[in-house]
């Protein structure tokens, strides 16, 4: 047989059937279901006279409205109450096979209790109405964001209509420096291909770099391959992805946990299959990023400034550059280690797992918040999270430093609760998006690295994390 | 929804890149549980100089001058000029209800996020990608002409010009016969559901580790 990419593995197990151009029905194993996009499509279900065809398929949790801290009082704000309690009924009504709601102990972020859960697993294809779905990539799955009208087309026939994407691989080779994590790597890609460079493929990472991380870095990594244009993100399975799915509570178990692993370690990309496109990274080269405008692909290395629009030839480039800054309020040339900040963001589905409380832990502990910070937010991504850092006492050690420790949720990521960033102020934030207002109506997001965000947290400005050791 | 009509559209340039989803409605309108009334919080944050909140009516609220739909030539727009990587950023269909439901039937640009895209078809907007020249040119004469309209017959997938001069551009065979019959995917998909059962059948029979209940 021709050698096979991990995409075209995963793609051609889950065709059902394919229209003359190219249109393909695929078959969804895992629908994970959040409170902000699934509401209409209910409501389209209902309004059919439809029934969810695999209620088993489902899993799901409230995250996006939810509160971080006062869990007692409930939700304040009545237009979010009444999303979440959307949810909740709707739930009720169909079913699942899980459901996490807000105040549960393994409530949390979709794209963190999905993995811990187990109810991500190599092989499945896995859809939720939300863009950072790519994260599940890291296990060899299929995974992708959906709107709601596909939400509502997933629980009515089990299936998506779609069309086969590209592929790339993203090789990063060497060894990361230290101080250097999973998201600087992700930074660096976006920063070398763009926010487009990934439009229409699916990404595989790949490399010695990749497999020298843990799931939770790659997580990190194919969450952000939305930001690079890439509805997918994959990693091939090796050794560490079993480890981590071992004992997950909705992992399968006994001999049906062997005859699956049998299965999974052929999830990877075939000797000899042929992308459409590479790219290479020497992680060696990778330095801690900070990003300085107002999309992910405007980044830099922390030693570096901010650019100067003048110097750019393509007008609509330079017009992008003037209108970022201008948002942002940063002069051109500006070092990007004397921006100062005003808020600390630790959280988010791209870093608020164990691994990333951990590294901001090492960085916090016997420090100090700058007294310049008005808030710093460590906000975890899950119960379990929150209970295993606990455990290990990074709580004492965030509340010692004078950071906040909250309930877990998607908190000031989006901004949709109550934790949200006032007009002009500078957040370094281990979230994905730095789009104007997203945490908050004239919010300025920096995107960093968990060690960099307490880095910042610390001195009241970027610094490289390195120099703090 | 409703069948795509031939249009002959007055057109509005919103001349930025990477336009994101956050930007084409704010999240605060995400809470919403409905379908429809996105139309007023498009590009809330770009076209009123106040901070928008659900359920405020916007007829009153302070306008940006600046912002091109705020602009009285431009107002009743259908056609939408853009430029590369539209509706990047998060899933979230209200960027296409709002888009939408304020009017807008046709979005004309050099490329458009994965998933946006995806989603505008579901929703009855007709996403069009031509090379940057043509969106250059489109630009220019938008600009330069009061109550410009372009003429979009997505049947023969061509645009035409006031000068007369035709456009041809690619869409999916079968997403132009979903658009132009109005079809609802469920329904088509559902035409499969034997298929469906038998996929299902043969994948829980070979790996049985997926179907927990
Ligand atoms: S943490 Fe942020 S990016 Fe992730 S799901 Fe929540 S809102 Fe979306």
């Amino acid at each position: 047989m021709e050698a096979q990419t991990l995409y075209e593995k995963l793609w051609s197990s889950h065709v059902v059937h394919q229209e003359a151009d190219g249109t393909a029905l695929i078959y969804i194993d895992r629908h994970l279901i959040h409170e902000v996009t699934s509401p209409q499509a209910f409501e389209g279900l209902k309004l059919a006279g439809r029934k969810p065809w695999r209620v088993s398929s489902i899993v799901a949790t409230a995250d996006h409205n939810t509160p971080t801290d006062h869990w007692e009082r409930g939700i304040l704000d009545p237009v979010s109450r009444q999303q979440v309690e959307t949810l909740d009924a709707n739930i009720r009504e169909v079913g699942a096979l899980a459901y996490f709601p807000f105040r549960d102990a393994r409530q949390g972020i979709v794209h963190v209790i999905g993995p811990e859960n187990g109810a991500t697993l190599p092989g499945m294809t896995v859809v939720c109405g939300d863009s950072h779905t790519s994260t599940h990539g890291a296990f060899a799955c299929l995974a992708h964001g959906i709107g709601t009208s596909e939400v509502e087309h997933v629980l009515a026939t089990q299936c998506l209509l779609q069309k086969r994407s590209k592929t790339m691989l993203v090789r990063v080779d060497g060894e990361l420096g230290c101080g250097v994590s999973a998201k600087d790597i992700a930074l660096a890609i976006i920063g070398r291909i763009g926010t487009a460079g990934g439009t229409g493929y699916a990404i595989e990472f790949g490399g010695s770099a990749i497999r020298a991380l843990s799931m939770e870095g790659r997580m990190t990594i194919c969450n952000m391959a939305i930001e690079a244009g890439a509805r997918a993100g994959l990693v091939a399975v090796d050794q560490t992805t079993i480890d981590y799915l071992r004992d997950k509570p909705l992992a399968p178990k006994g001999e049906a946990w062997d005859q699956a692993v049998d299965y999974w370690r052929t999830l990877k990309t075939d000797e000899g299959a042929k992308f459409d496109r590479t790219v290479e990274l020497d992680a060696a080269q990778i330095q801690p990023q900070v990003t300085w405008g107002t999309s992910p692909e405007m980044v830099e290395t922390v030693s570096g400034r901010v650019p100067d629009p003048a110097s750019v030839a393509d007008p609509v480039r330079r017009e992008g550059i003037e209108r970022a800054l201008k948002y942002m309020g940063l002069a051109p040339n500006t070092p990007i280690s004397e921006i100062p900040v005003d808020q600390v963001f630790i959280g988010s589905c791209t870093n608020s797992r164990i691994e990333d409380l951990r590294e901001a832990a090492s960085v916090a502990k016997g420090r100090s918040k700058a007294p310049s910070v008005k808030r710093v937010l460590v906000v975890p991504g899950s119960g379990l999270v929150k209970r295993q850092a606990e455990a290990e006492g990074l709580h004492e050690v965030f509340l010692a430093a004078g950071f906040e420790w909250r309930e877990p949720g998607c908190s000031m990521c989006l901004a949709m609760n109550a934790d949200r960033l006032e007009p002009g102020e500078h957040c370094a934030s281990t979230s994905n998006r730095n789009f104007e207002g997203r945490q908050g109506a004239g919010g300025r997001t920096h995107l960093v690295s968990p060690a960099m965000a307490a880095a910042a947290a610390v001195t009241g400005h970027f610094v490289d994390v390195r120099e703090l050791a | 929804m409703k069948p795509f009509p031939e249009l002959n559209g007055r057109v509005a340039p919103l001349d930025r890149a990477n336009v994101d989803t956050d930007a084409i409605i704010p999240k605060q309108f995400l809470k919403s549980i409905k379908r429809s009334g996105f139309g007023p919080n498009l590009f809330d944050e770009w076209r009123y100089t106040d901070h928008g909140e659900p359920g405020q009516d916007c007829a009153n609220r302070p306008k940006n001058p600046d912002f091109v739909l705020n602009q009285p030539r431009y107002e009743g727009a259908q056609i939408l000029l853009t430029r590369d990587n539209f509706g990047c950023g998060s899933s979230r269909e209200h960027a296409p209800w709002a888009l939408e439901d304020y009017g807008f039937r046709v979005l004309i640009g050099p490329s458009f996020a994965d998933i946006f895209f995806n989603n505008c078809f579901k929703n009855g907007l007709l996403p069009i990608v031509l090379p940057a020249p043509e969106i250059d040119e489109l630009f220019r004469q938008c600009e330069a002409t009061d109550g410009y309209r372009l003429k979009v017959d997505l049947a023969a997938q061509t645009i035409t010009r006031p000068d007369g001069k035709t456009i041809a551009f690619d869409v999916d065979p079968f997403r132009k016969e979903c658009l132009l019959n109005g079809w609802d995917d469920i329904g088509l998909t559902l035409r499969h559901a034997d298929r469906i059962r038998a996929f299902e059948e043969k994948r829980r029979a070979d790996h049985p580790y997926y179907f927990v209940a």
